[in-house]
């Protein structure tokens, strides 16, 4: 198999013993880039000039022996909601069109000083609202699996580009489920990092205290490297964790023999569909012949979750969203008054959807109805990290499917809100607790989509998750109809 | 019924500026003056991705506030998001703090009033200006960003005249404090105040009006006059107030309500998900000091002497406390001399109390040259005034000059001496009973002596060689 094809961790092997060039990665993405990313649509925008200088230095690093680490030349990209300076940010979204940054995110620096190669910027609903990725104002992105289906969303753009081999890592957000459901969808690794375990600074906000930066690869080990590399305490984010970083490749080396996996009865039953579940009990049965322990637990308020979720995620981004009112910068609407000026930007500015969730969160903080919507649900977001906890105190991970089904139709569930929010019951709670959460492919549909395996792991115990993705990820790594290999 | 049939009453609201080097939230300058929108960065700009981060220096200084007014401190408080939007508020909010202040408590001292108690102080952010020009506004938000403290009074002011003491002992304080400029032209003490007015005897309070744009002592006391004037009338006629936000209007000295749009907020605040809950810890609470507040600098003025109007004078302004205190020696001397001389230089321009020529310290050194006999009293004035001038040394002063006076007694006795020969006339008037020639005679000795003569130790001589 071509090296470009590989999974992330066995390209940067390849790097390491000289096998391959990060300029000849760099072409060969860019070249698969032109060939199918017109069928895909997952990039909004390459950064071709930025992508070959770095892989220039990458490349002299590796020559003298002193390389950044294991993504030095590695070429990855990065959803449309990263702050990148001097690279067009639209957060998916006609408001933000020709907004240019003048600051790198966080993740941004410290992966540019980790060697990667970034390449462009990637489609995703607007402000990651959405389970699709067809909120973007620049149109859907497709599942490599089939044209005619979602990649999932938000971060469709990133799961759709690491499916089709376009890059070999990609980063998103999780706000509900925005990495792990496309991950599921299309068949690959996505983690959601605890909440403060990676810098939010830079990282455009939809609702602050469910947001998080995670990684997309291949394989498990991919997603380790490129987790290792962003993880840790910033001063520019106060609620990012002063916790030391630990080595997660080196987590993967240990078995999982003996490490007690928790089976919720909520996420399992109405809702999901048959072949999901067969697929992801088939997943349980190879952990359990691996030596884990399998229980059943409950997690009793979950299903409260999405009630409680776009209360929270609404409230927060009805005041995140609000800086965007045309006076300085991005989309300002013609208008002779001020107050006009704002609404008439906002109306052209904001799609459908992110104009409903910014209506519902305005309202749940309003005079009279706070202590109904927003404090309630504050007080259900408590109860859904208490069941958490108390099954952690047996269990030291908790599985599910990610996404009660397997990619669904372009067009399928616009038009009903509900059913798409539905789509994320299984990775909101994990958002509302904090808890990191992983989504690794545990086999195929009849219609040979991918099906997701979720495993959710104890706050900052991302070793432990990781060391059981490895164990759950399959051995092989098939490739979606539109990779031909050449 | 008239005015006087009613009681107002009266709470202000008071933000002030933090004298941090930098914002609260971002690294940026607090520096005012500076060309527009040169001291922002993506923070204070409210760029997409941009997050706070807390500068310890601005909770320090409203914990150093509460400390000196007696308030509780919270040892965890929240920060909150106030929502509306408005050109110069970046981010469509303002992180402020609501159901759980830092300080929550506590009273003011105000000469002549006691203890005006407060609910809380609070610490959020500025939001930048909207400059309104020809063809259009604009924005600086140079502004946004820089710590305040909110003093939220309780309503325990009754008059236009006391809400004008209060806020004249609280930006004292603070200027005291070292944690604000007290400056209200610049804008960085800045006061809203909540008036109604009730029937003496009533307990029940009345509907409350809130006034802005007050920007100075003068406003103040015009805007709550006016407001309690037309309160009553309004009650009189039959009518009701109404609870709404009203401008005063410095030029007409009316006040006015505030266009119905811009009033109509619902703030929807909320906990700000960005920042962790405030923690005061211990170490923190006790690594904060409190300096003497104007009240107890008067108090120890006067226990050291100083009349209670002379400490008044000289508390009114922190660098004459700070003049007073490096003099040293006699209290009471040196106010007089603060309150005077050093008063008078600056009054005309020779003096710069932000830029002092000279060191206090020197001031007993003229003392001690005067009442050792060696200058005379006027001279001292003249070495003092010098002093002030161009710092140069009091005894450099009086050699330069030639101010010492002679006070050797044989070289005086020589000079009485002669006086005495060439006056026999006067010498037998006086010897005859006219003893108020001996200013005379003194005179005499001082042309002689070009008036360096101690005329107490000539006087002396006179008596003796005359008695």
């Amino acid at each position: 198999m071509k090296t470009d094809l590989l999974p992330l961790s066995q390209i940067s092997d390849a790097l390491a013993s000289g096998g391959v060039s990060p300029q000849a990665l760099l072409e060969a993405s860019l070249a698969r880039i032109r060939a199918v990313d017109g069928k895909l649509h997952a990039f909004l925008r390459l950064t071709e000039s930025e992508a070959h200088a770095a892989a220039k230095a990458a490349a002299q690093r590796r020559a003298n022996r002193k390389p950044a680490g294991p993504l030095d030349g590695i070429p990855i990209a990065l959803k449309d909601i990263y702050c990148m300076e001097g690279v067009e940010t639209t957060c998916g979204s006609k408001i933000l069109r020709g907004y240019v940054p003048p600051y790198d995110a966080t993740v941004v620096r410290k992966l540019k000083q980790a060697g990667a190669v970034i390449v462009g910027k990637l489609n995703m609903d607007e402000f990651a609202m959405g389970s699709s990725t067809e909120n973007s104002a620049y149109g859907p992105t497709m599942n490599p699996w089939d044209l005619s289906r979602t990649p999932g969303g938000s971060s469709g753009g990133s799961a759709a580009a690491v499916a089709a081999r376009l890059v070999a890592g990609a980063f998103g957000t999780d706000t509900g489920g925005s990495i792990r459901q496309p991950a599921a969808m299309v068949g690959c690794v996505g983690m959601k990092p605890t909440y403060g375990r990676v810098s939010r600074y830079g990282v455009i906000a939809f609702a602050s205290s469910l947001d998080q930066v995670g990684p997309f690869a291949q394989d498990v080990r991919g997603v380790a490297y490129l987790l290792s590399a962003v993880a840790g305490h910033d001063e520019n984010d106060q609620t990012s964790s002063r916790r030391p970083v630990p080595d997660y490749a080196a987590a993967l080396g240990r078995d999982v023999r003996g490490l007690r996996l928790g089976v919720p009865r909520e996420y399992f039953g109405e809702g999901v569909s048959p072949e999901v579940e067969r697929a992801v009990r088939a997943g349980i049965e190879r952990l359990r012949g691996l030596g884990c322990e399998v229980r059943d637990i409950s997690l009793p308020n979950s299903p409260h979750a999405i009630a409680t979720y776009y209360i929270v995620a609404t409230a927060e981004a009805s005041s995140n969203l609000a800086r965007y009112d045309g006076v300085r910068y991005g989309y300002r609407a013609r208008a002779g008054q001020l107050l006009e000026m704002y609404e008439k930007t906002r109306a052209e500015g904001f799609g459908a959807e992110v104009k409903r969730r910014i209506m519902l969160g305005t309202y749940a903080l309003s005079a009279g109805y706070y202590d109904a919507y927003y404090l309630r649900a504050q007080k259900v977001r408590t109860l859904i990290r208490r069941d958490f906890d108390q099954a952690f105190a047996t269990v030291d991970a908790v599985v599910s499917p990610t996404s009660p089904t397997t990619a669904f139709r372009l067009g399928e569930k616009l038009d009903d809100p509900l059913a798409m929010y539905l789509s994320d019951v299984y990775t909101v709670p994990v958002n509302l607790a904090g808890l990191p959460g992983i989504s690794v492919p545990c086999g195929f549909d009849s219609k040979g989509l991918p099906v997701g395996l979720q495993l959710i792991g104890k706050p900052f115990d991302e070793e432990t998750l990781l060391r059981m993705a490895r164990a759950a990820e399959p051995a092989e790594h098939r490739l979606p109809p539109i990779v031909e290999e050449r | 019924m008239a005015v006087a049939d009613f009681e107002p009453v009266i709470g202000l609201e008071v933000h002030a500026q933090l004298l941090t080097r930098s914002k609260i939230f971002c690294g940026c300058s607090t520096q005012f003056g500076a060309p527009p929108n040169t001291q922002v960065c993506p923070v204070c700009l409210g760029l997409p991705g941009a997050l706070p981060a807390l500068n310890k220096a601005a909770v320090e200084m409203a914990i150093k506030a509460g400390k000196a007014f007696g308030c509780r401190i919270a040892e965890r408080s929240i920060w909150a998001r106030k929502n509306y939007f408005y050109p110069d508020l970046p981010k469509g909010y303002q992180i402020s703090q609501y159901e759980l202040p830092i300080c929550s408590g506590g009273a003011v001292p105000v000469p002549g009033l006691g203890r005006i108690g407060l609910e809380r102080i609070h610490l959020e952010e500025d939001a930048g200006k909207n400059v309104h020009a020809e063809g259009g506004s604009e924005v600086d938000l140079n502004r946004s960003g820089v710590p305040l403290i909110e003093i939220v009074g309780k309503p325990e002011l009754r008059s236009a005249e006391e809400a004008s003491e209060y806020l004249k002992a609280l930006r004292l304080s603070l200027i005291y404090l070292g944690i604000n400029d007290g400056n209200l032209e610049e804008g960085s003490f800045r006061c809203d105040a909540n008036v109604s007015v009730r029937r003496k005897g009533e307990s029940k309070l009345g509907t409350r009006v809130e006034l802005k744009n007050i920007n100075s002592f003068r406003f103040v006391r015009q805007a709550i006059e006016y407001e309690i004037a037309r309160q009553v009338e309004l009650i009189e006629g039959g009518g009701k107030v109404l609870q709404e936000t009203r401008l005063f209007d410095n030029e007409k000295g009316v006040t006015r309500p505030m266009r119905s749009k811009e009033e109509a907020h619902d703030y929807r605040y909320f906990p700000e998900p960005d920042l962790p809950p405030l923690l005061v810890s211990r170490e923190l609470l006790d690594s904060v000091t409190v300096p003497k507040l104007p009240q107890e600098v008067v108090e120890a003025l006067t226990a050291a002497g100083v009349s209670a109007a002379d400490a008044r004078t000289i508390v009114g302004d922190p660098r004459l406390v700070e003049v007073h205190r490096r003099i040293g020696g006699d209290a009471k001397r040196a106010a007089l001399f603060v309150v005077g001389e050093l008063a008078r230089a600056v009054n005309e321009k020779e003096a710069d109390l932000g830029a002092l020529k000279f060191d206090p310290a020197l001031v007993p050194a003229v003392w001690k040259l005067q009442d050792s006999g060696a200058i005379s009293s006027t001279a001292a004035k003249e070495v003092l005034a010098g002093l002030i001038r161009t710092g140069e040394a009091p005894e450099r002063i009086v050699e330069r000059k030639g101010l010492a006076q002679v006070s050797d007694t044989a070289a005086l006795e020589a000079v009485v001496d002669a006086v005495i020969a060439r006056t026999p006339v006067e010498v037998e008037k006086y010897k005859a009973g006219k003893t108020n020639l001996l200013g005379f005679f003194v005179g005499q000795a001082m042309k002689e002596l070009k008036g360096k003569g101690n005329p107490g130790a000539l006087n002396a001589l006179f008596k003796k060689k005359l008695g």
